[in-house]
């Protein structure tokens, strides 16, 4: 590949987009998979070809579209009108329309602020190009950053655009990326390696999985201009075996772009060489941990190893390796393309950029959002995500999964970025963000995540094995109405060591759900404990749970 | 280092052991193709049976013991071949909080089976999942591996009702 063939294939494209016509663009992310909306494009394709309007109009499957309580989404590409929740039956019609005001009935509006307040950069390729085709990545500025980096710049320097950025790790911890390159590029050894951590195991999590979906080129991209910035020749992106759509089109992905000569050998004509492979993940939670995931992609039970050395000195195979999360790889095109201080342009203070949030639970929007960092909650919950439905009350927001917390109302003003939501006891984590209204109860809440972290606990340190299946223990007492107040006192205790004393991530967060309900919530837990209630009606307890027994 | 290099024999006239060892040459018969190989086998076989454990172990020059462990770490793995059907409840935060403890509790109350096991008849597999990732969709249950949304606890009996009676 050249870079005038690949310019080539950018004209072509978007020539033959400006010919006309209407192109239909149904969303194939895995959200409007479950709700039929392949059948949706089949029959959008039949119509199309029932009024004879195939020189002029086509159909085609893109990435997610952000609002998945509203599938099957369709779009038209020319007038950007968004028809939800469309049915095969409704194909006719739509098809009928085009090149006339929309169809009324399934309009959905585009101006309100679920659309208007989102600011995309990872996604924004999401819902707009064919995850399938190669040729509209490309059209839409796809490989240039690799191209640029490649041809124009030296590895320090594209390592200085990413420090520059301001860019923290989006997988949680929020690392400065730049630092990790930094290291890893200095770290000695002739082999090194770029791993691309896709195990998202957050229950309530699907950030990584949209981008994987909706466009993974940008995503291989990302990684080899990393590889290039740090000397390695080898990826690996590992991705949940749950997610079988992402891994069918990563693996496509990375067929297409070797035939174009985007990865392999000698890129672009430059020394430069560099290949991706797609390591399944088996379904274990502590994977998302670094160095439990370098041992699962050499094929070992998925177990973390104390730390230092770090995978930047010493990772896969004892060779320096550089892990980034998938929204982290995903950012880095846009970064080099457009420049380090652009981005930083872009968020707050220690928060640069954007973060993608899968929002769900008790909200009425509930999908895929991209938001600068800054945003605050009530903005999110309240105007992207129109509220809380069926006039319940809002209670309180979980971020982070089982290694985050629990947010109450009193902090929704606040301004969202990694070291302010660590502030109220939470953490950005990877992005899930669960919204609870009145019916749920916190403590319940709490044991749902300890009971994850207890069996998710891969059981090396003694801490985190023994630990959580202590606190869960107490916490099923008092759900179930027969602590007593040293039970919460142990609770307690125990919160403090596992925290210290775990040797992974997992066990050192495994607390935090508890330790933020405790203390925001703790007049639930002393309903529970003193007065043997369940002030949300959702733990069974005294006679209502003797007679389920 | 004496490399054995002659591979074990197939454990049966399937052919579809072949795929299994295309994917363990594939890999250059290393041990860091053994989560690959597994999976490998899971998906043409539904199940990892002691048959397989064994071949994978001897062509990778592996104790079992390691391929066991393995096998047995990761939740994706099952050693147990599965019923006809196969139903999932996702139970990760966002379906949790919308209703899936009473999702699963309605399917076991009808198919007197807990997660994780099969009906006698073999009709009927029930598995709790740990996050499909349709949390936009909550809550969620993959029958036979297509996701439904929005499921009710009504919804979901009928159609285990269904598969039961067929």
């Amino acid at each position: 590949m050249t870079p005038e063939e690949l310019q080539k294939i950018a004209d072509t494209e978007l020539e033959a987009k400006q010919k006309g016509g209407h192109t239909l663009c149904v969303c194939m992310a895995a959200g409007c998979v479950s709700t039929q909306s392949d059948k949706v494009k089949e029959s959008l394709q039949q119509a199309i070809e029932k009024h004879g309007l195939k020189e002029t109009c086509k159909v085609k499957g893109v990435g997610c579209m952000g609002l998945c309580m509203a599938g099957p989404l369709v779009a038209v590409e020319q007038t950007g009108a968004l028809y939800q929740m469309v049915t095969p039956q409704d194909a006719d019609e739509i098809v009928k329309n085009l090149g006339k005001p929309p169809v009324k009935r399934l309009e959905c509006d585009t101006t309100q602020p679920f659309f208007t307040r989102q600011k995309k950069i990872v996604l924004e390729n999401s819902g707009i190009v064919d995850a399938e085709r190669i040729e509209e990545y490309i059209a839409a500025k796809g490989y240039e950053a690799l191209l640029e980096a490649l041809t124009s710049m030296n590895p320090a320097e594209v390592t200085e655009q990413v420090s520059k950025s301001g860019l923290r790790g989006r997988g949680g911890a929020g690392f400065p990326t730049g630092l990790k390159w930094g290291t890893v590029a200095k770290a000695r050894g002739e082999r090194k390696f770029v791993i691309c951590n896709g195990d998202e195991g957050d229950p309530g999590a699907f950030m990584d999985r949209s981008v994987l979906e909706s466009d993974p080129h940008r995503v291989l991209e990302g990684m080899a201009i990393a590889g290039y910035a740090v000397g390695a020749s080898q990826g690996y992106i590992y991705v949940r075996a749950e997610y079988p759509l992402a891994v069918k089109r990563l693996k496509d992905a990375i067929k297409q772009a070797e035939r174009h000569g985007l990865l392999g050998h000698n890129i672009f004509g430059t020394t430069f060489s560099f290949n991706i492979e797609v390591r399944l993940g088996a379904g274990a939670f502590v994977c998302g941990e670094e160095t439990a995931l370098i041992a699962s992609v050499e094929g070992k039970r998925g177990q973390p190893r104390p730390r230092p050395p770090f995978p930047a000195e010493r990772g896969l195979w004892d060779c320096p390796t550089l892990i980034n999360n998938v929204e982290t790889f995903a950012n880095i095109p846009p970064i080099i393309r457009n420049g380090g201080e652009w981005f930083a342009g872009i968020g707050t203070e220690k928060g640069k950029g954007t973060k993608v949030f899968a929002l769900a639970g008790a909200v009425k929007n509930t999908g895929l959002i991209e938001v600068p960092m800054g945003i605050s909650l009530r903005e999110i919950i309240f105007e992207i995500g129109g509220g809380i439905p069926d006039g319940k009350k809002f209670k309180a927001v979980q971020t982070g999964g089982p290694s985050g917390g629990c947010i109450p109302e009193q902090f929704l003003e606040m301004a969202v970025d990694y070291d302010s939501l660590a502030k109220v006891g939470s953490i950005m984590g990877s992005g899930g963000m669960i919204v609870m209204d009145e019916t749920s109860c916190m403590v319940d809440v709490a044991k749902f995540f300890m009971e994850f972290c207890m069996t998710e606990s891969c059981g090396k340190c003694v801490p985190c094995r023994v630990g959580t299946k202590q606190m869960h223990e107490l916490l099923t007492k008092i759900t179930g109405g027969t602590a007593t107040a040293g039970d919460l006192a142990m609770l307690e205790e125990l919160c403090d060591v596992v925290k210290n004393t775990s040797l992974c991530g997992l066990g050192m967060t495994a607390p935090n759900p508890v330790v933020s309900t405790l203390r925001y919530f703790r007049d639930e837990y002393m309903a529970h404990i003193n007065d043997r209630r369940c002030p949300a009606g959702v733990c069974k307890i005294g006679k209502e749970q003797l007679a389920t027994v | 280092m004496v490399m054995n290099l002659t591979k074990p024999a197939m454990p049966s006239d399937d052919k579809r052991w072949k795929i299994v060892n295309a994917t363990m040459r594939r890999h250059g018969h290393s041990q860091h193709s053994l989560i690959e190989a597994l999976h490998t086998v899971q998906e043409i076989f539904g199940f990892l049976d002691e048959t397989a454990l064994k071949f994978v172990a001897k062509s990778l020059r592996m104790p079992l013991s390691k391929v066991y462990g393995v096998a047995t770490f990761y939740n994706f793995f099952t050693l147990k071949p599965q019923g006809e059907h196969t139903c999932v409840v996702c139970m990760g935060t966002a379906c949790y909080i919308k209703g899936a403890p009473q999702i699963l509790e309605a399917i076991e109350h009808i198919a007197k089976i807990k997660p994780g096991e099969t009906t006698a008849d073999r009709k009927l597999t029930v598995i709790s999942a740990r996050c499909f990732g349709s949390c936009g969709l909550a809550p969620a249950v993959a029958y036979d591996g297509e996701v439904a949304a929005k499921v009710t606890p009504a919804a979901a009996t009928e159609k285990i009702r269904r598969w039961m009676n067929s």
